[in-house]
């Protein structure tokens, strides 16, 4: 049975809807009102805020952490700054995709990583000979993610030592909330200017009800998993265990991915000393890859008119979905399949994310997708699109 | 953008006088089809009734017009118009307080708004549904006749009869009852209409409100069942009867039709005003500017309302005795006003006490159809209503944007607001501040410490809005949108297809068919007839 996260005594207070999910065994509100629709706008107008305490996070120090990191994920860390925080992936020797999350440098000998999936024990199984401690601090490090464009001006009002207009995208730093010690990153999974809040475990409470406070000016709202899930989408944020499966759980070769075919080539450092998965990723590069997650925006009118054969409105998916439907090509032949999407209120879009074979993943092109129209699979054309469909200056102003 | 500046060209493909909305969009369409379009705002702002300007330091108010429906789905796609900055949020509820201390607020959610009607009747209650979707059926039938020319059945044109067949098969799916419902509609009152669902005055008061906003009749005047359902065929994502705000306020909506309109190469120019069309043997060639300066053009469309366009912009010495005659027979009359306040803190209602969600949707002040009638009852004999209807929203709550942090606007659409009051409509300055404490006055009934908590306050009368907007006689629809004012007959018979008896002078707001409301439609429709007629 999931257990409480350390806000659990505040977010159930406020989750009326008794909307829960389980995630990494928390309990994680979905949302906190019948429907998510004005929590997904808190996070578009004003901010959001969004316990993501079930993430899994690893503080690893040492005189070798950086050489260490350097070795088990696609990015030479030993490149990353004090104060600066990178989005990457790490592979098994295969070359394949594990996980993807983050990677902070909180000091010279001091990293913090965030996973979706456990992977201390993987961790510290290759960290033979480096002079490294992995600690597993999922459970005694809270975190708040606080999105929106007024995050900046709620944080202002209730951190202290620390320059939060100097804190630039995917910077963190060290503060003091409340008077709570904490680190603040310039980090998020919505595609809004935002930031997230590592905070001990026990001051946990103390930290929300201050952040709830001073952010009330500001019109914040707690938002669940729901409206996060439009949003990322919206952003072009992949999802381990929804748009690709993690290389560890796949029993189907063809299952796996590599960095390139999720788009995360440009996270990968590849000509250096080596690390975990090299050879097969210079394979997959001199190969080229053979699939490729792209974007995909439904074409409107044809949506329309579908419903409009039998009578109805368009109507629209009520919230983010992750149940994959065949993507075609122009002559009817499948060339993949879209993962998770969502209508975006904001774009008047139709959005979804797709796996899709290479040559079919160029920007423009005109492909088909499955729809149900009144319990009858259809096809409505769609454009492959350039991720992120939405990516608003504040994000990283 | 030019600001009180000149034109960069001489001459023009096509002119729009007026930088409302539906100029502008009319001027986007052209502008996109490869037309040289020139835009002639007289304000130093765009909008013309949907526009938001900062009348108080760090409060940025929707002036006029304060929520968006109507904006036509397809013409925010054309237009790309989220690109040029145009975000809606939707309005989570409608909420009435009562004088007696209770509240009905109706949800998106509609367990939730179930139960909130069984206090007051639980019968309604299970009924409340049925009508939503007879209004649905009704607003969808409807939509067919807002996103096209309206027909003329008066018209011997056999592509008139065509237009007309097309509609009434559109009428195939509705079985009897819903096709008598349909023209029930048209000569009903809106409380007649809502009598034959209901039986809770708690439940009607606020909904009968739907059919006398914008004109100078009462919840129980025939016709007026109509202007209910011109309220419910508003739209958002494919769901009907949704209203939203726009982020920033509602000049967003015209700021970012002006940014498509430009990046389609149309040239817009404000704070200069146009003193009349050029008209040579009964054909427009351009404008003559109030400082003297002439624009040709091989059209001129006007964003102006019908009176305006042919009173002022054509002048009566260029027009026929009968057609000057119906123009200044079609009802003008505005009805209504505006009350704008910068607040200190966020309003508390004594019937449901402190922040939430019920202040995130629109708030109205009609506790019952006879409070209603009584409203109108002193607006027929020349007064402002003393306890007026009151349509109130605080989009601060849901767009921080619009005021500075803690703050919040409270926007009150008031109605009634003759423009004739007894003293004769120029003498509204000395009443103006009157009328703003009798709004405030009401809503502070249901709100105590309101008036403790207001920093600024802007009251807006019909005179006023005509002396600063351009609405003759402040109509906020550029003409009501009764029965006989509406399709083939809008702004009048025989001339419902946006030409003129001016040849090469076209008219494309509000005025026109499909009339009022933040739509576009009227300048979208305008732009493709204009495009069609080879003009231009």
């Amino acid at each position: 049975m999931p257990i409480p996260t350390p806000f659990h005594e505040r977010t159930s207070a406020l989750c009326t809807s008794l909307f829960w999910k389980d995630w990494a065994g928390y309990h994680a509100v979905r949302s906190y009102d019948t429907t998510h629709e004005r929590e997904y706008f808190t996070l578009h107008h004003a901010a959001g805020l969004i316990d993501v305490s079930p993430l899994y996070k690893y503080e690893v120090t040492g005189p070798d952490a950086a050489a260490f990191l350097a070795f088990v994920m696609v990015k030479d860390i030993r490149k990353l700054k004090v104060g600066r925080v990178t989005y990457l992936c790490w592979c098994d020797d295969h070359g394949k995709v594990a996980d993807d999350g983050t990677v902070s440098r909180l000091g010279k000998e001091r990293f913090r990583v965030t996973a979706a999936e456990p992977a201390g024990a993987w961790l510290t199984q290759r960290a033979a000979g480096y002079r490294v401690e992995i600690v597993d601090v999922s459970a005694s490090l809270a975190a708040l993610s606080l999105q929106g464009p007024t995050s900046r001006a709620v944080l202002k009002e209730v951190v202290t030592g620390a320059d939060l207009d100097a804190l630039r995208y995917f910077g963190v730093t060290e503060a003091e909330l409340a008077g709570i010690p904490v680190h603040v990153s310039r980090t998020g999974y919505t595609g809004e200017l935002g930031y997230e809040i590592w905070i001990p475990a026990g001051h946990a409470v103390a930290a929300y009800d201050a952040l709830m406070k001073a952010g009330r000016p500001h019109r914040i709202g707690p938002v669940g998993l729901d409206a996060m899930d439009m949003t990322r989408i919206e952003a072009g944020y992949i999802m381990n265990g929804v748009d690709y499966f993690s290389a560890h759980h796949c029993l189907l070769e063809s299952r796996k991915a590599t960095p390139y075919e999720l788009g995360l080539g440009r996270t990968v450092d590849l000509d250096r000393e080596p690390f975990v998965g090299q050879a097969a990723l210079k394979a997959e590069v001199a190969r080229g890859p053979a699939w490729a997650i792209a974007g995909l925006v439904y074409d409107w009118d044809e949506f329309e008119a579908l419903f409009a054969a039998v009578g109805l409105p368009p109507q629209v998916p009520a919230g983010a979905w992750r149940t994959p439907v065949p993507v075609y090509d122009e002559g009817g032949r499948q060339v993949g399949y879209a993962t998770s999407g969502s209508w975006s209120p904001l774009l008047k879009k139709n959005l979804a994310l797709a796996w899709l074979r290479a040559p079919h993943a160029a920007t423009g092109r005109q492909l088909k997708i499955e729809v149900t129209v009144e319990f009858h699979r259809r096809l409505v054309a769609a454009t492959v699109a350039k991720l992120p469909f939405y990516d608003p200056e504040r994000k990283r102003s | 953008m030019t600001a009180n500046g000149r034109p960069a060209r001489a001459s023009y493909d096509a002119i729009v006088v007026g930088g409302g909305h539906n100029g502008l969009a009319c001027a986007a369409y052209l502008a996109r089809a490869g037309r040289q379009v020139l835009v002639l705002e007289r304000r130093h702002v765009l909008g013309g009734a949907a526009v938001s300007e900062e009348l108080h330091p760090g409060f940025t108010f929707s002036v006029c017009s304060y929520v968006v429906s109507l904006l036509r789905p397809h013409i925010i796609r054309d237009l790309q118009l989220e690109r040029h900055g145009l975000e809606l949020i939707p309005l989570e509820c409608s909420f009435l307080p009562l004088p007696d201390g209770r509240s009905l607020t109706r949800w998106s959610d509609p367990n939730r708004t179930r139960q909130e009607i069984a206090a007051f009747s639980p019968r309604d209650a299970e009924i409340y549904p049925e009508f939503g979707l007879a209004m649905t059926r009704l607003a969808r039938f409807a939509k067919q006749v807002i996103d096209e020319p309206a027909p003329d059945p008066a018209s011997l044109d056999p592509r008139e009869l065509f237009r007309l067949l097309r509609l009434g098969r559109a009428m195939k799916d509705f079985d009897e009852e819903m096709r008598y419902l349909n023209f029930k509609l048209l000569t009903m009152s809106a409380v007649d209409f809502l009598d034959q669902w209901f039986e809770s005055d708690v439940l009607k008061g606020p909904m009968s409100v739907s059919g006398i906003i914008g004109t100078f009749l009462g919840v129980r005047s025939p016709g007026t069942a109509y202007v209910l359902l011109h309220h419910y065929m508003g739209e958002i994502d494919g769901a009907f009867r949704s209203w939203g705000f726009a982020k920033g306020g509602t000049g967003n909506v015209s700021r970012a039709i002006a940014s498509a309109a430009r990046s389609f190469g149309a040239e817009i120019v404000t704070g200069a005003p146009v003193a009349h069309a050029r008209i040579v043997s009964g054909r427009a060639n351009g404008v003559v500017l109030e400082n003297g300066d002439e624009i040709a053009a091989k059209a001129v469309v006007s964003g102006l309302d019908p009176h305006r366009t042919f009173l002022k912009l054509v002048g009566e010495k260029h027009l026929d005795a009968d057609f000057l005659a119906s123009i200044r027979r079609f009802k003008m009359r505005g009805s209504s006003g505006k009350v704008n306040l910068a607040v200190d803190r966020l309003p508390s209602f004594t019937a449901r006490p402190g922040d939430g969600p019920h202040l995130q949707g629109d708030i109205a002040i009609a506790p019952g159809i006879d409070y209603l009638e009584r409203a109108y009852d002193e607006a027929k004999y020349g007064d402002f209503s003393s306890r007026p209807y009151l349509n109130v929203v605080i989009p601060s709550t849901v767009d921080p944007s619009v005021a500075p942090p803690g703050k919040h606007i409270v926007s009150c659409f008031v109605q009634y607001a003759p423009y004739d009051i007894k003293e004769g409509a120029q003498n509204w300055p000395k009443r103006r501040e009157a009328f703003g404490d009798a709004v405030v006055d009401t809503l502070a009934e249901y709100c105590p410490g309101l008036k403790e908590s207001i920093l600024y306050r802007q009251v807006l009368t019909p005179w006023d809005l005509e002396q600063e907007f351009g609405l003759t006689e402040g109509n906020i629809f550029h003409g009501e949108l009764s029965l006989e004012q509406l399709l083939f007959l809008r702004p009048a018979a025989g001339w419902a297809r946006y030409r003129t008896p001016i040849d090469r002078l076209w008219i494309c707001a509000s005025g026109t068919h499909p009339g009022g409301g933040i739509m576009a439609a009227p300048g979208e429709i305008a732009s493709r007839l204009l495009l069609k007629s080879g003009q231009v």
